[in-house]
């Protein structure tokens, strides 16, 4: 059942490009839309693989829920915290409005 | 006599606790070094010679002390994707070109506690994305044994920077084969361990599920001394495997007759340089003088597939990683317009090519209507890979191939075609989608460039194959050959 959406589309890359927040110039869409389409053509081999019974692997390690006391320790101070963001008002980062 | 910053740290240990010379004038040697060479390799983005002088100054009290640790006083390069306090950390991308960050990674925590040297922090590929590290914001690295040629990735600057004497030894990373790659193509030794060995509290994130921390250095003794010094239990990181470490240096030294070796017939495909071949014929028959028992009859049928659930998965996990990077908090932060315009600035000049082409990649693996035909799907054949490999090992004690399937190749080969970079990790990709520890090691050149034997073990089985590559080393008399610079 391998459905023939692939390669991807020119407006299938500008889709992700926008849910990506990337900015994307209309030379940069072209170009991954080509580069795109041949990576992922290499990838069809994948959809042959029986996996019916396989159960996925997200994590190779078999540790699950790994849990610590909740105890008080001291962390990172505020103005530490803050030192790399680019404005800083009252001990807080300011934004830009999220709803104008 | 020969230069200081030609030994391996073991041989410096010796001569600092003998008082031949000084961790002062070691470090020193190192920097004048650097000072001789770096135009040509550029292995550093952010050299730190200050903090590597009094650091210097630090372990000659050690000694003086009688505190010193088998890393006192190695001087180390540092990939400037693992996060060091109050020193610029950019993971090679401009997005990160002014963070200085305000706390410490657990293994750069780690070699202040042994007392080693800091001599800077190494060039990568951005965010770790590449076979190359051309895909740095900060000069491509060049390849000390010809520096017309790359020195692999994504930590190229650590090894250039070994093989170079522009440091003893290095710490890298490894999501796909990011330390053995490029230790193969500048002929120095690489080890990733197993995941969840070293802790990645304080590296910068790629591949969550993949990422792992190690050493690069001139011998096997070497690395194997520097994963004892790192790869301590941390609390931190939800995935630090709280299983006791062995010595790793235990194992160097023994007997490895008897060990069983598969060699899988899958890694010797057509696309592979001959001269990479013979080097590795040769070297199987090398193990088996040592009394290996080397099995040529294995096939790991699943290989062939780990590079598109590498492409998928490492790209996807990537893909959400890096959405923290919207310019609100920290980093490269464009202020131009209403916040959605920002962000989209602020990605868009803050992120390469490279790193672009795999956030789509990812987005598009995860995005609704594709998410099982893709991600999923590479998620199950991990499943198979993983199993593949946990078969073969119930046979064999370890597995060898090659690293790389040719040499290091020129600068700009490979940069319009990224599926023929991707094509450099086809060996390195199947162990890292499995979670297995695995050395690269030099095994003569090609060409006049360095080929790297891979050594696979089972998890949690460095031990085994560091014993192996030391016999192996040893009776070749390949440890410590420095890039005819």
């Amino acid at each position: 059942m391998y459905d023939r959406a692939m390669p991807i589309s020119r407006d299938q890359v500008l889709h992700i490009g926008r849910l990506a927040r990337l900015g994307l110039s209309d030379d940069e869409i072209d170009r991954l839309t080509v580069q795109l389409s041949d990576i992922l053509e290499h990838f069809e081999a994948l959809a042959a693989v029986e996996t019916d019974d396989v159960e996925p692997t997200a994590h190779p390690l078999p540790l699950q829920n790994v849990m610590r006391t909740d105890s008080v320790a001291p962390s990172l101070a505020r103005d530490d915290a803050l030192s790399n963001a680019p404005e800083v008002e009252d001990g807080l980062i300011r934004v830009r409005a999220v709803l104008e | 006599m020969s230069e200081l910053w030609e030994l391996t740290a073991h041989e410096a240990q010796d001569g600092l606790r003998a008082k031949q010379f000084s961790s002062v004038e070691l470090t020193e040697s190192v920097l004048a070094r650097v000072d001789a060479v770096e135009d040509r390799i550029n292995a550093y983005i952010t050299r730190t010679d200050e903090v590597a002088r009094e650091q210097a100054r630090e372990a000659d009290g050690r000694f003086a002390a009688g505190t010193a640790t088998p890393l006192t006083g190695i001087p180390f390069a540092v990939k400037d994707l693992i996060v060091t306090k109050g020193v610029r950390t950019t993971a090679g991308s401009r997005m990160l070109g002014d963070f200085v960050p305000p706390y410490d990674s657990h293994v750069y925590e780690q070699l202040k506690r042994a007392g080693a040297v800091m001599v800077g922090k190494a060039n990568m590929d951005e965010f770790a994305m590449g076979s190359s590290t051309e895909h740095s914001a900060y000069g491509v690295t060049r390849n000390p044994w010809d520096t017309d040629r790359v020195p692999g990735g994504s930590s190229g600057g650590s090894a250039a920077a070994v093989a170079a004497g522009e440091c003893i030894a290095a710490l890298g990373s490894d999501t796909g084969g990011s330390i053995r790659q490029p230790a193969a193509l500048c002929g120095v030794v690489g080890l990733d361990p197993t995941y969840g060995r070293v802790s990645r509290f304080g590296i910068i994130a790629f591949g969550s599920s993949l990422d792992q921390v190690g050493p690069i250095g001139r011998d096997v003794e070497d690395v194997a001394t520097i994963l004892d010094g790192i790869g301590s239990h941390d609390p931190r990181d939800s995935t630090s495997d709280p299983a006791p470490r062995p010595d790793m240096r235990h194992y160097l030294g023994r007997d490895v007759a008897g060990k069983k070796i598969g060699v899988p017939r899958e890694y010797f495909v057509d696309g592979m340089d001959d001269g990479v071949r013979t080097r590795i014929d040769e070297a199987l028959r090398h193990l088996e003088s040592l009394g290996c028992e080397v099995d040529t009859d294995l096939s790991l049928p699943m290989t062939e597939h780990a590079l598109a659930v590498y492409y998928l998965i490492a790209p996807s996990e990537a893909s959400s990683n890096l959405a923290r990077y919207d310019g609100v908090k920290y980093g490269l932060s464009e202020r131009g317009g209403s916040m959605w315009e920002n962000m989209e600035q602020t990605r868009e000049q803050g992120f390469g090519d490279e790193v672009k082409r795999r956030i789509m990649l990812g987005v598009y693996a995860l995005s609704a209507g594709y998410y099982d035909q893709f991600y999923l799907k590479a998620q199950k054949v991990r499943t198979l890979i993983t199993n593949e490999f946990r078969d073969a090992f119930t046979r064999y004690d370890a597995l060898v191939t090659p690293t790389t399937p040719g040499v290091a190749f020129p600068v700009g080969d490979k940069l319009d075609d990224p599926y023929a970079m991707y094509l450099n990790d086809i060996y390195t990709l199947p162990s890292a989608v499995a979670g297995l520890p695995a050395l690269s090691l030099p095994c003569g050149l090609s060409e006049g460039l360095p080929v790297g034997l891979q050594i696979i073990g089972d998890v949690g089985a460095e031990g085994t194959i560091l014993q192996i590559g030391h016999a192996f080393e040893g009776a070749r008399d390949e440890a410590n050959r420095l890039a005819p610079l």
